[in-house]
């Protein structure tokens, strides 16, 4: 199996807000996916409807070879969720909702049980209303990642959880990566996409606005120049692809779009380059740009989920 | 910073929030006490007829355990003993206002939120309690005022206004203290309630039995021997404000000692593994019903002892008056008036179990707004499973609770009348009769579960608009096609009219449908919807 998650075109609408509008979305069989976007883009709306939990209104979803819906029980064995907002029962215990999700999807490893237990540090003996929010996700980590499965769907998993045990959820989606599985990971956490993904989807307004490589991206996206110049500045205002410029005496500030960057920087060696800085795009200015931009009329801001789930 | 600071802007937010809730609990047990008065005007213009019906109530011990006494034989003093059981609803409004404002909050992580900003320790408690106390002197002197404009005496009516604004003071609380005490507010609400159950049995013996110190322990008992209309004796109004003020003077230490979140009772850690029976989706049905059922059952137990207990004395009550005793002679002897007890008390518990089986259907709506059910779902568990693992309680657990009413009341009453084997089963029959109705009432909150989850919670109102046609039928006269919209007029009459099986398979058959129909609707819509 080539893509445990292909989606084209994907839509889903809640009464007349247009959650998810023609997602396309294409996770390959073992690597880590970025599912990346500003609240209320549809990343949990569409994680949904790969779960069989909301019915698409238009478009193709596969996962895992089949259909989310129709073979919505015998996909969930194969694959485990964890929910951004992991609510427990209040009166089972930590290691009983472990045991009781694993063993609805076909038993878990004691081994590894274990081990993630003593690893995130989770006591299983307190019952789910006394856990604080970040216990409560490692519970749903814990019971994710114990169990045997291909694909691993988590939505913003580690909200809550401190940096060191961050780190610890790295180790372990790391591992994830080495036994094969396959990881669909709706991420805030720009430190936490570098470290851990191969490949990223950025969504907004329910739709895909930029896949591919960290790299890929990057490329897309403008260099931050600052240089000091022997003479003049002229001539580079007019130049496409130039963006923002700032000039200061001598000292020019400007950011350039990868396809213009070789014109822009043969006319700053003809005026004369005293010094000179170049930044390839942050990961944070990447996704700010996508973050920042006004959002379609079409789409409502609150398009995440549907009205009032998590109130 | 005084310990109330913030305790206006709290009870603001929580007017805020009941805006609609409250209003409509006030009003409704207000214009009911005021349509019985209207009702009985018009019923019994004479003297005569007042007396008959006075005497006859007060000798029929199913109307006396579920009203409470009657004093006299005014219009008044039938209004009275007739709005006895809306006291009930007073009180459990009261407590549930209470424990929404304080336990639900603090739950739910928003007192938390709120304590952060400029709130004294008791303003939370503080705040709930008086609007709830407002509340209820609002309904009581809003009743009083009704009951005096339809042109009964002035101070009977504001007797009967005070003892229902007093009783809603009590229980709101014994909520606020119930609050205290557990960390959930499933868990409060189960004190309170309990408590609001035992004081409802209390008055029930003591008002039947013909022992009347019981009904002097009960909340529930003091408002009818206020007297309104018969001669009102207004230092019983003493005694709900006595408690009330013994109740606060111990909740307010208790809520200082514990820590926000925390409750006085303590929770224990949980096993760190899942025993066996803790694999599937009916294994945590059974975890998350348990409590539940086992509360239900022994309070349908304890009802079904009482009951039985107080039906063979309630028979040997008509003995003297001649014109009853004639009348119990054509019901079949004086046993005729202990079974038509006995079948008045059973239909009660018919109602009540409604109540046990809509609350464990509409469970599943709770575990759906809370999150839960999405992970469950996701974990390879089917739809229809789910569903049919809370079904089960929904559908079972009334008629465990509705079998041991039975056993229990035919055990107590088969004791007084010497026949056990006899009465042990035909009680049994007799309270599993009211089953069939039961799961219409449970297969409608499935069906609106499934089709319209929003409005789930409307399954409470077609039950409460049930009961209110039980209790108003008779006396409002309602039309027959108005009282046969409620699932609980088919039910027959077992032990007075004995068997009939089409009316308890159509019912059955109709609960078969709904069930049937909220599955389908369930699988086909989206999960979750908030």
């Amino acid at each position: 199996m080539e893509t445990p998650i292909a989606v084209t075109g994907l839509v889903k609408t809640f009464g007349r807000t247009r959650a998810l509008d023609g997602l396309d979305l294409t996770v390959r069989s073992g690597e880590v996916h970025g599912f990346l976007g500003p609240n209320g883009a549809g990343k949990s709306t569409a994680i949904r409807v790969l779960l069989g939990l909301l019915r698409a209104d238009a478009g193709a979803v596969r996962l895992l070879d089949g259909d989310p819906w129709r073979d919505a029980v015998t996909l969930h064995r194969r694959l485990a969720y964890v929910p951004g907002d992991v609510t427990l029962w209040p009166q089972l215990s930590g290691g009983e909702v472990i045991d009781l999700l694993g063993r609805m999807r076909g038993g878990l490893d004691p081994k590894r049980r274990a081990e993630l237990l003593e690893s995130f540090e989770l006591d299983p003996r307190k019952k789910g209303r006394t856990y604080s929010k970040g216990n409560r996700q490692k519970v749903g980590l814990v019971a994710a990642l114990a169990s045997d499965v291909e694909l691993l769907i988590l939505d913003e998993p580690t909200s809550g959880l401190d940096p060191l045990m961050e780190e610890v959820f790295q180790h372990w989606i790391d591992r994830a990566r080495r036994d094969g599985r396959t990881v669909l990971l709706s991420s805030h956490i720009l430190a936490e996409v570098e470290a851990l993904c191969d490949r990223v989807t950025i969504i907004r307004n329910g739709r895909d606005v930029e896949t591919g490589t960290l790299t890929e991206l990057r490329h897309l996206h403008r260099t931050a120049i600052d240089a000091e110049l022997a003479g003049p500045v002229d001539g580079l205002a007019d130049l496409p692809g130039v963006h923002d410029l700032r000039v200061d005496g001598g000292r020019v500030r400007f950011a350039v779009d990868t396809v213009a960057l070789d014109t822009a920087l043969r006319r700053l060696t003809e005026i004369g380059v005293r010094s000179l800085v170049s930044q390839p795009p942050t990961l944070e200015e990447l996704f700010l740009r996508h973050y920042e931009t006004p959002p379609a009329p079409a789409a409502a801001s609150d398009a995440d989920q549907p009205a009032g789930v998590r109130r | 910073m005084s310990t109330l600071t913030g305790t206006g802007h709290l009870a603001r937010l929580i007017l805020r929030r009941d805006r609609i809730v409250l209003p409509l609990w006030v009003l409704l047990l207000t214009v009911l006490p005021v349509s019985y008065a209207g009702s009985f005007l018009a019923l019994f213009p004479t003297a005569a007829e007042r007396a008959a019906y006075a005497d006859g109530t007060a000798r029929n011990p199913s109307v006396v355990a579920l009203l409470g006494p009657v004093y006299g034989d005014s219009i008044g003093a039938l209004t009275a003993q007739r709005g006895g059981f809306l006291q009930v609803i007073v009180g459990l409004a009261a407590l549930l206002t209470v424990i929404r404002h304080t336990r639900t909050e603090e739950e739910a992580g928003r007192r938390e939120l709120l304590g952060a900003t400029v709130l004294g320790r008791h303003a939370g408690l503080t705040a709930a309690l008086l609007v709830t106390y407002a509340a209820s002197l609002v309904l009581g002197l809003l009743t009083a005022a009704g009951l005096a404009a339809a042109g009964l005496p002035v101070a009977g009516s504001l007797a009967y206004g005070l003892s229902a604004a007093l009783v809603g003071v009590v229980f709101a609380t014994v909520g606020g203290l119930a609050a205290q005490l557990t960390q959930t507010a499933a868990g409060a609400r189960g004190i309170a309630v309990g408590v609001l159950g035992v004081a409802f049995a209390l008055r029930l013996v003591g008002d039947t039995s013909g022992h009347g110190w019981p009904s002097w322990l009960s909340p529930l008992g003091w408002a009818p021997r206020i007297r309104a209309y018969a001669g009102e004796r207004w230092w019983v109004l003493a005694l709900p404000v006595a408690l009330t003020v013994l109740l606060a003077v111990v909740t307010y230490p208790v809520s200082v000692r514990r820590d926000l979140g925390a409750g006085v009772l303590p929770s224990r850690p949980g096993p760190a593994r899942a025993g066996r029976g803790l694999s599937g989706p009916f294994g945590l049905a059974w975890r998350l019903h348990r409590g539940q059922l086992l509360g239900w059952s022994v309070g349908f137990g304890l009802l079904g002892l009482v009951v039985g207990g107080a039906a063979e004395s309630a028979g040997r009550s008509v003995a003297g008056n001649a014109a009853l005793e004639q009348v119990m002679a054509r019901l079949g002897g004086t046993s005729g008036l202990a079974e038509a007890y006995l079948g008045a008390s059973l239909g009660v518990a018919g109602l009540a179990a409604a109540g046990y089986g809509v609350q464990a259907a509409l469970r599943m709506r709770s575990e759906e707004a809370a999150g839960r059910v999405e992970p469950v779902l996701a974990a390879g568990v089917h739809r229809s499973a789910w569903l049919a693992s809370h079904l089960v309680f929904a559908l079972l657990g009334p008629v465990v609770a509705l079998a041991l009413t039975g056993l229990a009341a035919g055990l107590t009453y088969g004791l007084s009348v010497g026949d056990v084997p006899g009465e042990l089963p035909r009680m049994l029959g007799a309270g599993l009769a009211q089953v069939p109705a039961v799961w219409v009432l449970a297969g409608l909150a499935v069906l609106l579960y499934g089709l319209l989850p929003r409005f789930a919670a409307t399954a409470w109102a077609v039950l409460a608009s049930a009961v209110l046609l039980g209790q108003l039928g008779a006396v409002l006269e309602l039309s027959q096609w108005l009282l046969d919209l409620s699932p609980f007029t088919h039910t027959p009459q077992v032990l007075r009219a004995g068997w009939s099986v089409t009316p308890l398979l159509v019912l059955t058959a109709l609960a078969g449908v709904l069930c049937a129909a909220g599955v389908a609707a369930f699988r086909r819509r989206d999960t979750p919807v908030g």
